[in-house]
């Protein structure tokens, strides 16, 4: 056999998903392994598909949810009290119609199966190695952590995917960001994804795929790579990948959706293929010393604007932009975000909603209160991940603290469901944006980890994890 | 879809960088289940007061913005969240271009799927826009290049078929329906 050209992970999965290859004129017809939907970003693109006159071409591959605009008050999922915002509830009747029609499977509002559509694709096991997956929905990325090429798209491609299961597109570059040693004690994934985000900047990544690579992302449990996965966006890129390993097929093993007995064995061997090869060659390369961050949090309006938890927030001259977004956040540049005061934590999202998120979050608040005046809200990630928690007594702790245990949904991440941070009050949030507005009007979001989320709560201020983790 | 050729307007600044799908259509406005009517919500919350009320200062609430097609906006505009709300917005309050140093990729991605032409442009000439707001200027796509008001033209990048599809006011999904045959033997193959 001849040597071949050494290839990277990315473009593996691109050449294999390839039904027509890119030209000069056009851009590559790339198939779709799996559409992941929501009741937010498709109504449109079934009136597309009506307007057309199109079907839907393999409902099989597509799967549906509800999580953007659903409450996560258990009496207003589950009955006793109306959704209180009527276009919500008409946009989940008319999701519910439309997945109805053109025989999608749903995970309706009273699912157990119901989640965040990033979480649940992971749980279930249908995100798997080597995948292409799209969703309206920019966190696709998040998907990203299995191997998988997953990114989000917009309504009119929701449209196209769903009449031919195929994607016009451009192929982007690559970036691999190499991350040497390892991460220390009480430092987490959220906070190696946000110093990213902080040295390559918001649109860093913009036109690429980025690769995650090195000792410290082989260390990261799936649920850790998920959260760096689902933030690439925030660095501008569209996806990003983690090579598979046997922590990705340990992770897939019995899962509800995942290939059984021989079926199993041929996509391990398929799954082992997928890894970049020695010498493939990456447009650029970003190096990051994991053993150097700490605890990190935005003290800005976008995730880029981050710090090391016991820094001061920066100054810089001539920039107005940066100015109004310190006006915006009632923040003086230089002064420390230690010790700055917080109303509201929010535990969620799809970047920190999972088992472990929870976990994490509920050691540091054991046999501690909420502070006074503080709301917290926990929000699993999914229904699953709801009564693992309970059958582990998370929900207990949280309760027992003072904070407040909600159905799964993406909750006060974006604000569109009844569960929103006053104008002005201060959330430590662990959700993925920190625009002004994005978790109500006049909101002030400082992003963190769950447990600089958990500490902040207890205090009242923000506060520096790990004087609550000691083992 | 409309076609598109030529753009003539007046510019409308924006010199913020980052402006994110957030402020563009903020998510609160996303429980809509069509494509129309979400211009009066364009840049909600920096037009608005929370009674509703204008906010004076604001670009679009000023008079020299009134009837301008063209933003001109700074660099990584559109990043954030996929919705195709904003596009949709920016159109239906009546922009057909945007014009920046960098536009996030999914944003641009939904705004040529729907008519709105995303422009991206070199340093000097975004600074020069910016330094001269209401500024008449010309788009044209057919030779992909902007046209200033002293005759210098400058060339944007724009995907051939995306520019093809503009031109001619068909959207892709009739080319990928058209590939039926390809899709079949590759799903054949794959499956």
């Amino acid at each position: 056999m001849s040597a071949r050209t050494p290839k990277t992970l990315f473009e593996k999965v691109w050449e294999q998903h390839l039904v027509v290859p890119e030209t000069a004129d056009t851009p590559a017809v790339l198939y779709i392994d799996l559409h992941l939907t929501h009741e937010v970003t498709t109504p449109q693109a079934f009136a597309l598909l009506r307007e057309r006159g199109a079907g839907v071409r393999r409902p099989e591959r597509t799967l549906a949810t509800m999580d953007h605009s659903t409450p996560t008050l258990t009496e207003q999922v589950f009955g006793g009290a109306p959704i209180t915002n009527a276009s919500a509830a008409e946009q989940i009747r008319i999701f519910e119609r439309n997945c109805r029609e053109f025989g999608i499977e749903l995970f309706g509002l009273r699912s157990a199966e119901r989640g965040i559509v990033h979480i649940i694709g992971p749980e279930l096991g249908l995100t798997q190695p080597g995948m292409t997956i799209v969703c309206g929905d920019s966190h696709t990325s998040t998907h990203g952590a299995f191997g998988a090429l997953a990114f989000g798209i917009g309504t009119t491609e929701v449209g196209h995917v769903l009449a031919t299961q195929c994607l016009l597109q451009r192929k982007p570059a690559t970036i691999a960001i190499n991350v040497s040693r390892q991460l220390r004690p009480g430092v987490t994934a959220k906070d190696l994804i946000l110093a990213i985000i902080g040295r390559i900047g918001v649109s860093g990544g913009t036109g690429h795929a980025i690769e995650y690579r090195g000792p410290a992302i082989r260390a990261l449990s799936m649920e850790e790579r998920m959260t760096v996965c689902n933030m690439s966006i925030e660095a501008g890129a569209r996806a990003g990948l983690i090579a598979p390993d046997e922590t990705t097929f340990a992770y897939l093993a019995d899962r509800p959706r995942a290939p059984r007995g021989a079926d199993w064995e041929r996509a391990l061997e398929r799954w082992r293929q997928l890894p970049t090869d020695d010498n493939a060659c990456f447009d650029r390369s970003i190096d990051v010393e994991a053993d150097l961050i700490e605890p990190m949090i935005t003290y800005g309006t976008n995730p880029g604007m981050v710090i090391p938890i016991s820094g001061r927030i920066p100054e810089k001259r001539n920039d107005p932009v940066f100015d109004k977004a310190l006006r915006y956040m009632g923040f003086v540049a230089g002064d420390a975000i230690l010790d700055k005061s917080v109303n509201v934590v929010f535990v969620g999202s799809c970047t920190n909603s999972r088992l472990s998120d929870l976990r994490l979050a509920a050691r540091v608040i054991d046999g501690h209160k909420v502070a006074d005046g503080v709301l917290m809200l926990v929000v699993p990630g999914s229904q699953r991940i709801k009564r693992a928690a309970e059958a582990e007594g998370l929900d207990a702790v949280f309760r027992a603290a003072g904070a407040e245990w909600r159905e799964s949904g993406c909750s006060m991440c974006i604000g569109m469901n009844g569960d929103t941070v006053p104008s002005g009050a201060y959330s430590v949030s662990t959700s993925n944006r920190n625009f002004e507005g994005r978790q109500g009007v006049g909101a002030r979001t400082l992003l963190a980890s769950p447990a600089t989320a958990a500490a902040a709560a207890i205090r009242g201020r923000i506060t520096d994890p790990r004087e609550f983790l000691h083992d | 879809m409309d076609a598109i050729r030529v753009i003539c307007s007046r510019t409308a600044i924006l010199p913020v960088t980052n402006v994110d799908t957030d402020q563009i259509i903020p998510a609160r406005f996303l429980t809509t289940t069509t494509r129309e009517g979400l211009g009066r919500q364009l840049f909600s919350d920096w037009r608005y007061h929370a009674d509703g009320s204008p906010k004076p200062d604001f670009l679009l609430n000023r008079p020299e913005a009134a009837g301008c097609q063209i933003l001109v906006a700074g660099r990584n505009f559109g990043c954030g969240s996929s919705r195709e709300h904003a596009p949709w917005a920016l159109l239906d309050y009546g922009f057909r271009a945007v014009i920046s140093t960098e536009i996030a990729d999914i944003f641009r991605n939904n705004s040529l799927k729907n008519g709105l032409l995303p422009v991206v442009v070199d340093e000097p000439t975004s600074a020069w826009l910016i330094e001269h707001p209401g500024a008449e200027i010309t788009l044209d796509l057919e030779r992909t290049s902007l046209i200033l008001p002293d005759g210098r033209a400058v060339t944007f990048p724009i995907e051939t078929f995306a520019r093809h599809c503009l031109l001619n006011g068909v959207d892709e999904l009739g080319f990928l329906l058209s590939q039926h045959e390809r899709i079949a033997a590759y799903e054949r193959g794959a499956t």
